[in-house]
């Protein structure tokens, strides 16, 4: 689960990791609000507006139709005011949310943290994933901060460190002076950068996160560590011992279809193809939509119905399937273990016949217990419905249907 | 011969009461497999489906002398049923359930290094030595006896490669899911070299996904160590990178964990790569005639 970048901040602070401070606001009233606070708080006249959407990139990110970028410096209260004006409501379209951009609701009134001092301001680069191949968590870091990591990967790979975690004794003290120690810190800095990279650990393991990333990770002219920006992704699995983390989930961030597959159960990821797919178990569903692709056409979503294909999973997948204009044929294809292949089929003659007006051409492919008895079902309900039994049959059957 | 289960296994159920074990428990005796007790705690000393129950592994292996364990617990106490069974000394603990934190399995996998226990799944569809004993959750009369050996990171597709190489000919000597979750117990290598070195299996039938390095680490190996005609599928040649396809370990995170790019090492270490899910039987009765 993606969390906002405020939502993100308040639970480091609660792991006292120091953050660049901010009110996240939904109107130009509430920003010129927070600004005038902000200015109290901190004596500058500066702050930043930054648009709260599930996507980077909104700093080169324009909203669609005007000038205005994703993230912007306001030099007074009227600065401020005009930027959130420009933001609020509009849809923002970055390198990573595609053409169609994302509508923004929140911004983050923040303070400017590039405020003079005695010494210069750096920024760096630090992320916390789990390595898969060795079963740890691992810090991955570099001097370059600000920029796109995974081009800083590409062209100077000697930049970036790592540094695992050993799951039976966490982070140690050594550790963390390591990193700081890389950053090329010293005094007052180093001391901050210690405890922060220490603490946003922590952070990192109590909230279950799955992928913890600080870009930038900035040193102020003051010698305070703090974390500009955050990208924080919770592992959705912990979430039931996070009763409190589940509600930060925004909706309004994921495609609404998908939101509605969610309600019934059922795992759907929406694709830009013609051919629709129901299928059980995630492998199977996934290697349905390479087959679709081998026969000429092109998958419209990912969907596993799981266990139990009954006529309500199978309605619920129609209804959904059918709401992309695009779809121009239906593939069902089940594997029956425990799930008998006679029980799915009487479930889609059912499910067809409530839905009334079906017209694009739906492939039933039933295999494993009593699929016979299935396809013979199938082929006597009378409904446009083809059937087949085995995967090299449904794959002809989708060829003719997209021919 | 066959590898981790036969019919001599000794299994226990963790979770043995709840629906979930009692419907799968009841399949597996019904096909075959020497279920010999099961675990839920605070309900030991009854019996379920004609068989003790107990409050701990321990108490289970001291009286029945089990040696596998599978496990229908809940995602929220999986972790510590694994850890439970490695330490009361199960030589092969089977965790079929789906969405453990994957920081609990972080523990699990660290905690395992102190012990012998080797560890399939979780997330998976358990282990089926055909004819002999089923530790798992599939459908056993699709796994007709034979000399084909599957490792498979997911469940429906493990039937699927099944009922193709039986009805090639050839037949299913053992069955090994290992499941679809980004940290599992007994990697794709691993299980491809129990394989290898099964007697009784001719050929193999690996079934790998988007998301980590398993295959091509298996396919490495499998270049220098391999003895057997290997068939591999890839899927999700057609996923999105970046979304999670169903499985809490499919996701494309980079350019090395795309099917293509999984596909093209799995080839050039001399595995005989299908494009189509649907020519898996097929071409593993090809390659066996080479």
């Amino acid at each position: 689960m993606n969390l906002h970048e405020y939502q993100a901040k308040e639970l480091l602070k609660k792991y006292k990791v120091p953050v660049q401070e901010g009110i996240a606001v939904d109107t130009v009233m509430a920003a010129e609000e927070a600004y005038r606070q902000i200015k109290n708080d901190t004596g500058n006249n500066f702050a930043v507006v930054k648009a709260q959407i599930h996507a980077g990139g909104r700093g080169k990110g324009k909203i669609e139709g005007k000038e205005q970028r994703g993230v912007a410096v306001g030099k007074s209260l009227e600065d401020v005011s005009n930027i959130a004006k420009n933001i609020l409501g509009g849809t923002l379209v970055t390198i990573q949310t595609g053409p169609a951009g994302k509508k923004v609701s929140k911004v983050l009134i923040a303070q400017d943290v590039y405020y003079p001092g005695p010494n210069p301001v750096k920024e760096f680069y630090l992320s916390i994933l789990l390595d898969r191949a060795k079963g740890q968590n691992v810090i991955m870091y570099s001097t370059e901060g600000g920029m796109d990591i995974e081009e800083v990967a590409h062209n100077t790979p000697d930049k970036i460190f790592k540094e695992w975690v050993y799951p039976g004794g966490g982070l140690q003290g050594y550790q963390a002076r390591k990193i700081a120690f890389n950053f090329g810190l010293s005094g007052e800095a180093f001391k901050n950068c210690v405890k922060f990279v220490t603490n946003l650990y922590s952070a990192y393991c109590g909230l279950d996160c799955s992928m913890l990333e600080i870009n930038p990770l900035f040193k102020t002219a003051d010698e305070k560590i703090i974390a500009v920006d955050c990208k924080m992704n919770l592992d959705e699995n912990a979430l039931m011992r996070h009763a409190d983390l589940a509600n930060l989930r925004d909706v309004n961030e994921e495609d609404p279809t998908e939101v509605e597959a969610g309600q019934y159960n059922l795992n759907f990821v929406k694709l830009d193809g013609n051919v629709g797919c129901m299928v059980n178990g995630a492998g199977l569903a996934m290697a349905t939509m390479d087959m679709i692709k081998l026969a000429g056409g092109e998958p419209a979503n990912f969907l596993d119905v799981g266990g139990t294909a009954n006529a309500q999973t199978v309605e619920a997948g129609f209804k959904i399937i059918m709401k992309d204009p695009n779809v121009k044929a239906i593939l069902i294809n089940i594997f029956g273990g425990i799930v008998r292949c006679d029980r799915v089929a009487s479930g889609v003659i059912e499910a067809y016949n409530k839905m009334g007006n079906i017209n694009i051409p739906i492939i039933v492919r039933l295999q494993g217990t009593n699929a016979e008895e299935a396809k013979k079902l199938i082929d006597e309900s009378g409904l446009k419905v083809q059937s087949a039994i085995l995967l090299s049959e449904a794959a002809e059957l989708v060829k003719k249907a997209v021919a | 011969m066959s590898v981790l289960v036969n019919k001599n296994s000794k299994v226990i159920v963790q979770g043995f009461t709840g629906t979930e074990g009692t419907f799968h428990a009841t399949q597996m005796i019904e096909y075959g497999t020497n279920v010999v007790g099961g675990v839920t705690p605070g309900k030991g000393g009854s019996t379920h489906l004609d068989k003790p129950v107990f409050n701990t592994v321990a108490d289970a292996v001291e009286k029945t002398g089990a040696d596998v364990s599978i496990i229908f617990v809940p995602p929220a106490f999986a972790a510590d049923a694994i850890m439970e069974s490695a330490d009361a000394g199960i030589s092969l603990v089977v965790c079929i359930t789906e969405g453990i934190p994957v920081q609990d399995m972080v523990k699990v996998k660290n905690y395992l290094q102190t012990k012998t226990t080797r560890l399939i799944g979780p997330n998976c569809p358990g282990v089926i030595t055909a004819d002999e004993a089923k530790v798992g959750i599939m459908p056993g009369f699709i796994f007709k006896p034979g000399k084909i050996g599957i490792v498979s990171k997911s469940g429906t597709l493990t039937y699927e490669a099944a009922d193709q190489a039986v009805k090639a000919g050839l037949g299913i000597s053992t069955a090994i899911g290992i499941g679809g979750d980004p940290i599992i117990g007994t990697t794709t290598k691993e299980a491809v070299e129990l394989l290898m070195n099964d007697p009784e299996t001719e050929g193999i039938i690996m079934i790998g996904e988007i998301g980590g390095g398993m295959e091509a680490e298996a396919a490495r190996w499998i270049k220098e160590n391999g003895t057997k005609p290997v068939v591999g599928f890839i899927a999700g040649q057609t996923a999105p990178p970046g979304r999670r396809m169903g499985h809490a370990g499919a996701i494309i995170g980079g350019a090395d964990d795309t099917a293509a790019a999984k596909m093209k090492i799995l080839a050039e270490c001399g595995v005989s790569v299908v494009d189509s899910p649907a020519d898996i039987g097929k071409t593993m009765a090809e390659a066996l005639k080479k």
